[in-house]
């Protein structure tokens, strides 16, 4: 029995709306690498034409990804992802027993590769947002790392990397961001970063690329050994269609005041038709395609369910190994119960959203929540 | 109007799975769901290699999501582990520190699968619920009330855990395999070419590593930091002669025949657990034997509660076999005394009773 395509795929419309979780690849990152896929498939360290045309290529999406970012060609490295991005940078930097500062409301990825270290986690205040003092006093004569990231993945909340950088920078302490969730929605400021990590496939790239920052004269020591690819910082044969992809997706013009205008239509929409709502994260400087809304009383998961089924996709929490939902422990650190957590959504706006589909998921978040409402025995 | 949305809950085991693909197969608009219980990572003293048959293992899951994919419907694995720790972990353990020997099959019925399921179910748009279990629901057609009969494959039966259900659940639930017999359904898994056809049924209590439920205690009690009060103490005859000592009165079951360590010149059996005096009585297999118990918290099924005395066959566990027995209303509707036609042995507290008439389930409740 061949595997069947879903029913519901031919009855309804997707309406995407989980662009923080992954994006559609873009059509101009298409047509930029499909050429690679087809006929460049050197490997960009051969010294033939083929090996040749593979690294010029490749450079090239390096010198894209700099401009992108502000930097130097030299101080892009090409990883996997965000993942790879954010280990490389904080296992690269810290030495065993190092002390390093971060937040709790981070990224796994960061997260775990902080947890063999002596680690102190500001938690910032009612919306996440880390303070230059809070930052000051957790540095100690013995931290190696500072680790803030850009934009939060779940509530969009923006935090002042430059200014906590020059914070860490001013006690010579290198500053790492995990930028994944704001490169590409917001300004990219790295004056005061040395170290930044960004994912290809949250900035409509494919899966399987991303890059790390890192600012020239930061020593960083290899996660991943063998050649001496990306200056040794990073063996491997280089992912020249991948970074070929990242490289054109860095290129791609964006447009953030439509994506605010459609996310505060969106969020307005909902807060008008939906009582008991609220956003979480709410008056903090947020990326503009973000919001997290908490429906009191409602069970997130049968929401995400419930909108899955009528065509929309959106999220609640954090998948964990079997696919069930856990409440976010970003939510959790910001203060939530996991009630609390457990009722909120998470609706990340991107490329290919329109006000139509964003009235369209207005009236079906406005039904589900009046349905589950009434189907509680605690929401009265 | 569409079709009206079913859920069927997906365990990855072969019963759910034909209930997947049959209704699939008439046309049904079904959305496959698995509930996720327990987290396997917790209590990591119990981990062990052969961990088969435990429930919400990445691998039943990985089967679930498969045979969903193959049936071709929508699927989510759903997350109720703060729901079942709360009705059935944290009472199953109370249960066991308090000499009760719990069902927690039966808690999780009437409190996750028939109750939060139902609730997510609706939540997302299903109307009703499809289940694996082997068990029959009907419709009185004078009366309009909600009937629940045993399955067609009497070894399969699992009326006995079912006896929570209550009207509107019934009224929201179907169970498509009540009227086959076993080998039907795995001829069926072939025939739907579902690659579950050959596996294992699930047996022990799930969240239960390998059936240790005394290790599971133990763990438990330490995450939680409940402190765990010496329960050592005597083995005794009803007497009250003194046969010799056990480590924790929460490893012996009523009617519990092995493991005594005290030689006497008969077999002798658990008769029961003294949590107060931290005594186990043993005796004789006659002593076992019991005619009369009260039955509380009755939940009354195929029939209203009964207002007069009233013949019925009561089943004490799982594998008894339905005993002629005459049951007593006494006071109000939640509590039955049921006296047997012949006594029974090793009624054990906190377990259920289930009271039957032919095929028919009256109703049920726990042994006080």
């Amino acid at each position: 029995m061949a595997i069947a395509k879903l029913e519901v795929e031919k009855a309804v419309e997707r309406c995407y709306f989980d662009h923080n979780a992954t994006s559609p690849v873009a059509p101009a990152v298409i047509d930029a690498m499909l050429p690679v896929l087809r006929d460049g498939f050197g490997n960009a360290s051969s010294i033939h034409q083929p090996g040749q045309q593979a690294k010029q290529v490749l450079e090239k999406a390096r010198r894209q990804v700099a401009s992108f970012l502000g930097c130097s060609p030299k101080e892009i490295v090409f990883t996997s992802g965000g993942t790879e991005s954010d280990n490389l940078a904080i296992l690269g930097v810290a030495g065993p027993g190092a002390h390093v500062v971060t937040t709790a409301m981070e990224h796994p990825a960061v997260l775990a590769a902080c947890r063999d270290f002596d680690a102190t986690y500001l938690r910032g205040d009612s919306r996440g947002r880390v303070s230059v003092d809070e930052l000051r006093a957790a540095l100690r004569p013995d931290t190696a790392l500072v680790s803030v990231m850009h934009a939060n993945n779940e509530t969009g909340v923006v935090q002042d990397i430059a200014a906590l950088g020059a914070v860490a920078r001013a006690a010579g302490v290198p500053f790492h961001s995990d930028g994944v969730q704001g490169a590409g929605r917001i300004p990219v400021d790295l004056s005061q970063v040395d170290l930044y990590s960004i994912s290809g496939h949250k900035l409509n790239a494919p899966k399987g690329i991303g890059a790390l920052y890192v600012r020239q004269g930061v020593t960083l020591q290899a996660r991943q050994v063998g050649g001496r690819h990306e200056q040794g910082r990073r063996a491997g044969t280089e992912n020249v269609p991948g970074a070929v992809a990242l490289g054109a997706a860095a290129a791609m013009a964006r447009d953030w005041a439509g994506l605010a205008a459609l996310t505060q239509r969106l969020e307005a929409g909902i807060l008008a038709r939906v009582p008991d709502a609220v956003v979480n994260g709410a008056g903090a400087v947020r990326v503009p395609n973000t919001t997290n809304i908490r429906f009191a009383g409602i069970e997130g998961e049968a929401m995400v369910i419930a909108l899955d089924l009528r065509g929309f996709a959106v999220s609640s929490g954090a998948a964990c190994s079997s696919g069930a939902v856990e409440p976010s422990h970003v939510l959790l650190a910001l203060g939530l119960t996991r009630e609390e957590a457990k009722s909120s959504i998470r609706f990340s706006l991107g490329l290919g959203n329109t006000e139509a589909q964003v009235d369209a998921l207005i009236d079906a978040v406005a039904a589900s929540a009046a349905h589950l409402r009434r189907l509680s025995p605690v929401y009265a | 109007m569409p079709e009206p949305m079913i859920a069927v809950a997906m365990s990855g085991g072969v019963d759910s799975s034909v209930v997947a693909g049959l209704m699939k197969r008439e046309g049904r608009n079904i959305v496959g769901m698995t509930m996720q219980l327990w987290n396997q990572r917790r209590l990591p003293e119990l981990a062990s290699d052969k961990a088969t048959g435990r429930c919400c293992s990445i691998d039943d899951v990985y089967d679930a999501r498969y045979v969903a994919q193959l049936v071709g419907i929508p699927y989510y694995v759903v997350n109720f582990e703060d729901q079942f720790e709360r009705a059935v972990v944290r009472p199953f353990v109370d249960d066991y520190l308090h000499g009760r020997t719990p069902i927690p099959c039966t808690l999780c019925n009437n409190f996750i699968k028939f109750d939060t399921f139902i609730e997510m179910a609706e939540g997302v748009g299903a109307e009703k619920v499809a289940t694996g279990h082997y068990a029959r629901i009907t419709q009185n057609a004078e009366t309009g009330r909600w009937e629940l009969r045993r399955a067609a494959d009497a070894s399969k039966d699992q009326t006995y855990f079912l006896f929570g259900l209550t009207q509107p659940q019934l009224a929201r639930t179907l169970f498509p395999l009540g009227g086959m017999v076993k080998s039907e359904v795995r001829e069926l898994a072939k025939s739907l070419e579902l690659p579950v056809a050959d596996k294992g049924d699930s047996q022990e209590i799930c969240f239960v590593p390998n059936g240790d439920y005394k290790a599971f205690i133990e763990a438990y009690c330490k995450e939680q930091e409940i402190p765990l009060a010496d329960m050592g103490g005597k083995i005794v005859t009803r007497e009250g002669r003194v046969l010799g000592e056990h480590a924790g009165y929460h490893s012996y079951t009523v009617g519990q025949r092995r493991g005594l360590g005290v030689a006497a010149g008969e077999p002798l059996y658990v008769i029961a657990t003294e949590p107060e005096t931290r005594r186990v009585v043993v005796g004789r297999g006659d002593e076992l034997q019991t005619a009369e118990f009260t039955v509380r918290e009755v939940n009354w099924i195929s029939i209203p509660a009964i207002q007069a005395p009233r013949r019925a066959q009561v089943r004490i566990r799982n594998r008894h076999i339905p005993a002629e027995a005459t049951l007593f209303p006494v006071g109000d509707d939640t509590r039955v005394r049921v006296l047997f036609d012949d006594p029974q042995r090793a009624v054990t507290p906190g377990q259920g009773a289930v009271f039957y008439d032919g095929d028919l389930v009256l109703g049920g409740g726990w042994i006080d």
